[in-house]
């Protein structure tokens, strides 16, 4: 989230699309309630069900899903034709005015620098144009037929409100009121925030529905103030903070990267890194990248990383091929990985296209699953008749099921979605003989490091340089990881005046104390800070809100720098003075930058100075423009999923999204609408959390089995009844589930043509408490967003007939 | 601060407040003092109290965690209550069903309690000690690690990196948890890591 759950209580416009915050996120979803009752905030849902969000919504409009770009396009299309933007922030506060390369072009649905063969871009063409002086060129008229505000009208001048009828089945009005509701707030006096989930991610176009909605956020001027911001629900508890340390293949903890084979040296990998201004006055905070990759290296491997070693850069292993989850399971099907550790973790339940994933897991030599409960993964060599119909004589893997202490059996940190670090206290011993994930990877670490002192090995270097000096090396304590986390002073650091600020030996107060220099330590430079000189902040539980806008200041640590709303700069004017007494948060005093949270800028940077807000960006401003860092384009353009009712109305000629990758460019594992004319979706329900509630015995009760939700008019068609079991399958696999007959779906009409949507939750399996299913994934595509691979499971096509037998 | 203010004692104070002053007024005498030792005491007072966070979703609903004596272990702490942490500034004291139901999924009939290990080809856990299933895990990820790492690519750059191993890292686990299993799987030289940030 860009701004904070609390915070919503100060909008005056919430849309919710992408997400569906009242069903899986009901305890945030009250500062929406909150905002309703108090300020007379409105709430507007789109989505494919009228659901539980919708239900208490003053607006709601439905949409075909996957074709989200079509429609926030029209959004963005709609607040330029009608000249209905906060011209002031997009001059100032957003690249408007650059401008872009002469030889970057669109055509017919593909960008200039297109590679059919490898299904990407040179993305060359998509640059600035530089000036003599070493900046980027701008035109602050924004006239210029070049610059990105020009380009953009060009570009999503098709995205009428009736092409969004046509792509999105959504009726024109009900668009409309959606595009002037979001109009309302561009002006500095109101404040829409936008909330979405893996309803947006979830697609082979999710990054770019997201950054669609950052667009519409930037135009109306709604990024840095209170009630604003583009807001991710997300999943798990504490997936902002796994996902901040980076237990991900390229990462480094706080979002710095794993060195590629290109980069041999420690300098090399850093110039690529450390991002000069492209105009004059900006922060461009990356330039302290070195800064915060030598403390890291400093952290991770202790008093060996030296100056002369490069701080141990060649022991870091170096990425040839970046693993996200399919390609993990792609690999495994080609039989070259030999063993898999699952830490709370259900591929077999959460990865798409179960039926693959299920014959990658036969292929491994071990599995070891290290969970509180019971998965279907640790079980996937048993034969669950239909469910999981596999030969358990021919399996070879060896697997181990390990028990971990549940989360009230332990205590540390976790980072809600607000990105704040809270901690938790342990409440009770652990269950039985298990252990806590801490002890049991301590154990076999050490384990493994003594095999290799006293046999020797392949890559024994490397293994023995991680520092590992916990007081118990076999327990290491939450307490040492976190201050670890943070960092601390190694030798005196002084300032630019040769004054100490931090002892040799002190925690570090904030990342504004890391050296390049070997002089300071810590793993993850955002959390620097969160247990700084004064102790552990995560463990503060002062509730106190001085100002009344739901700051909470003193609870926990929000990172970075304990700020609750980021690029808060942008909240007043250039000249500093906030935009409306309404939305007064942060602002210039004449000395200074105040206001009630941590301001996200060099507090005494005065107005004059033109430093922009978004000081991470070299440009000092937000990007409507992103140049090279989007593999599928600067801009977004609608692509249709991959397996789709219809061809692409607007681009026929392209077939899912150009960039996406499609393993061994195969194009078979697709269903057709021809063969399959129903869309899909899946979503999770208030009573379960993913796969592991259905092992918990009161939400079993209340959900106790599959589901599949359809129209009045599709049940009909199809001669299926209320509570009758259904067999749905797609390209790739099958399940059953019982019907749920209801109003909330309806059939869309899109491009001319009849569309149905069906809905599948997600939570049922073949263990625990919950009547056997088999995963919802048998049926979806393994195909990702380009960007972030994350897979396609929010629309995929299928077709279903009911099955006989009696109704219940 | 708040949590040096437990619940426990305050809910002593309460109860002894209410038997002192209320049916005290009405002039009960005698019949007070019997009354009251037939009453039970209530079971908030003989428990341990922790603050602690709901493990589902991303909203991280502050939760009050009580505990007392286990019945199935004994000398062991075992959770009897859990309800929403009023103090917190975003769930304000409540949960959802998946939070309000989290005992159920501590007691789930389907904990692991041991450690269990599946032979290849077989078709049922046995149950096997902490120091067999360490010990042998360590052994097949070394075979495979010295079988498979590789140290320099082509030209001779130093890589140290051991394609042939996964991890799919959890993400309900602490930061402080998060942070030791990417030193522990990075540090071995892997790059199939993931979390469920992705899917
Ligand atoms: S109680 Fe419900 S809303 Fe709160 S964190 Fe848990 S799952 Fe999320």
């Amino acid at each position: 989230m860009t701004n904070s759950w609390t915070d919503i209580k100060n909008t005056d416009l919430v849309w919710i699309m992408g997400g569906n915050a009242a069903e899986a996120h009901p305890c945030g979803f009250k500062w929406v309630t909150e905002a309703k009752a108090e300020r007379g905030a409105k709430l507007m849902v789109v989505d494919p069900r009228f659901n539980r969000s919708a239900a208490v919504a003053d607006h709601y409009a439905p949409i075909r899903p996957g074709s989200d770009i079509a429609f926030l396009s029209g959004v963005v299309n709609y607040l330029l034709t009608n000249d209905k933007i906060h011209h002031e922030y997009v001059r100032h506060y957003t690249n408007a005015a650059y401008i872009v390369r002469d030889d970057f072009e669109f055509n017919e649905g593909l960008f200039s620098g297109y590679d059919e063969e490898k299904r990407s871009y040179d993305r060359s063409t998509w640059e600035y144009v530089m000036g003599p002086d070493g900046f980027a060129v701008r035109d602050m008229t924004l006239k210029d037929p070049r610059c990105v505000f020009q380009l953009m009208k060009k570009h999503f001048e098709i995205y009428t409100p009736e092409m969004v009828e046509r792509v999105s089945g959504t009726p024109k009005d009900k668009f409309l009121k959606v595009a002037e509701w979001a109009a309302s707030t561009a002006n500095g006096e109101r404040a829409m925030t936008i909330m979405y989930a893996l309803g947006w991610t979830q697609h082979s176009s999710g990054a770019q529905n997201i950054r669609t909605a950052a667009m519409i956020q930037l135009l109306c001027g709604n990024i840095g103030i209170p009630g604003g911001g583009v807001n991710a629900l997300r999943g798990h508890s504490n997936v902002q903070g796994i996902t901040d340390v980076g237990t991900l293949t390229a990462a480094i903890p706080g979002y710095l990267a794993l060195p590629t084979d290109k980069e041999p040296t420690l300098e090399a990998h850093l110039a690529k890194r450390t991002f000069k201004p492209l105009q004059p006055n900006q922060t461009s905070y990356w330039q302290n990248y070195p800064k915060f990759y030598v403390s890291f290296l400093k952290s991770y491997f202790g008093a060996k990383a030296t100056k002369e070693n490069n701080f141990g850069y060649d022991w870091l292993p170096k990425v040839d091929v970046a693993y996200d989850a399919l390609r993990m399971f792609d690999v495994m099907h080609q039989g070259k990985t030999t063993g898999m550790l699952c830490q709370g973790f259900n591929p077999l339940m959460s990865i798409a296209y179960s039926g693959k994933t299920v014959a990658a897991l036969s292929k491994l030599k071990f599995l070891v699953s290290m969970d509180p409960i019971e998965t279907d993964t640790v079980r996937f060599w048993e034969n669950h008749g239909e469910f999981n119909d596999v030969d358990t004589a021919s399996i070879q893997t060896e697997v181990f099921m390990l028990p971990v202490t549940s989360f009230a059996e332990e205590e540390g940190s976790f980072t809600n979605s607000s990105r704040c670090i809270q901690w938790k206290w342990p409440a009770a011993d652990p269950y039985f003989e298990s252990r806590k994930d801490i002890d049991i990877l301590s154990d076999l670490f050490v384990r493994i490091r003594k095999l290799y002192e006293t046999e020797g090995g392949t890559g024994k270097d490397p293994l023995m340089a991680i520092d590992w000096s916990y007081e118990n090396p076999l327990e290491p304590q939450p307490d040492e990881l976190l201050r670890e986390l943070n960092g601390k002073a190694l030798a005196d650091v002084t300032d630019a005046e040769g004054n100490v600020i931090r002892r040799a030996g002190e925690q570090l107060a904030g990342f504004g104390e890391m050296r390049d220099d070997g002089s300071t330590d810590g793993s993850m430079w955002i959390y620097t800070g969160v247990y700084g000189p004064k102790g552990n902040f995560a463990q503060r539980r002062d509730n106190d809100d001085p100002s009344g806008l739901g700051v909470f200041g003193n609870w926990g640590f929000s990172w970075p720098a304990n700020r609750r709303i980021q690029y808060n700069r942008a909240s007043a004017d250039p000249q500093g003075k906030p935009w409306s007494e309404a939305k007064k948060y942060m602002y210039w005093d004449g000395q200074r930058w105040t206001g009630p949270d941590v301001p996200d800028y060099v507090a005494t940077i005065p107005p004059e100075q033109a430093t922009g807000p978004f000081i991470m960006n070299a440009e000092g401003v937000s990007r409507l423009w992103v140049r090279g860092l989007m593999a599928d384009g600067p801009f977004p353009a609608h692509y249709e999923p991959f397996e789709s009712p219809v061809k692409n109305p607007i681009f026929p000629a392209i077939r899912g999204n150009p960039a996406a990758r499609v393993f061994n460019n195969d194009m078979e594992i697709f269903g057709d609408s021809s063969e399959f004319s129903i869309v899909a979706t899946t979503y999770r329900l208030t009573e379960h959390f993913h796969f592991w509630t259905k092992n918990v015995h009161t939400n079993a009760v209340l959900q106790p089995e599959a589901i599949v939700e359809m129209s009045e008019q599709l049940a009909k068609e199809k001669g299926i009844a209320m509570g009758q079991l259904v067999r749905i399958w797609s390209n790739r696999g099958e399940v059953k589930a019982k019907a749920v007959v209801t109003k909330r779906l309806v059939p869309l009409q899109v491009d001319g043509k009849t569309v149905h949507t069906i809905g599948l939750p997600l939570h049922f399996g073949f263990i625990g408490e919950t009547k056997k299913a088999s995963p919802i994934n048998s049926l979806t595509p393994p195909v990702g967003d380009a960007n972030s691979q994350t897979p396609e499971f929010k629309a995929f096509l299928v077709d279903i007939e009911p099955v006989s037998g009696p109704v219940a | 601060m708040n949590m040096d203010l437990s619940r426990r004692a305050f809910l002593k104070g309460a109860s002894v407040g209410v038997a002192g002053t209320t049916l005290g007024a009405f002039g009960f005498g005698g019949v007070e003092a019997a009354y009251a030792a037939s009453v039970k005491p209530f079971r908030l007072t003989t428990t341990k109290e922790a603050r602690s966070s709901c493990p589902y979703c991303a909203v991280c609903c502050g939760m009050m965690i009580f505990s007392a004596e286990s019945k199935a272990e004994a000398g062991k702490m075992e959770v009897t209550h859990i309800e929403g942490d009023v103090d917190n500034p975003v769930n304000r004291g409540t949960l959802c069903p998946k939070g309000a139901a989290a005992i159920d999924y501590i007691k789930s009939k389907t904990r692991v309690k041991y450690p269990m290990y599946r032979k290849p080809g077989t078709n049922t856990f046995e149950r096997v000690t902490w120091d067999f299933a360490m010990e042998r895990i360590a052994k097949l990820m070394k075979e495979d690690r010295d079988a498979n790492f590789i140290e320099t690519n082509n030209d001779g750059v130093p890589v140290n990196r051991w394609p042939t191993m996964a991890f799919l890292s959890g993400s309900s686990v602490t930061n402080e948890t998060g942070w030791l299993t990417y030193k522990v799987s990075r540090g071995l030289g892997m790059l199939q890591i993931e979390n469920q940030a992705r899917i």
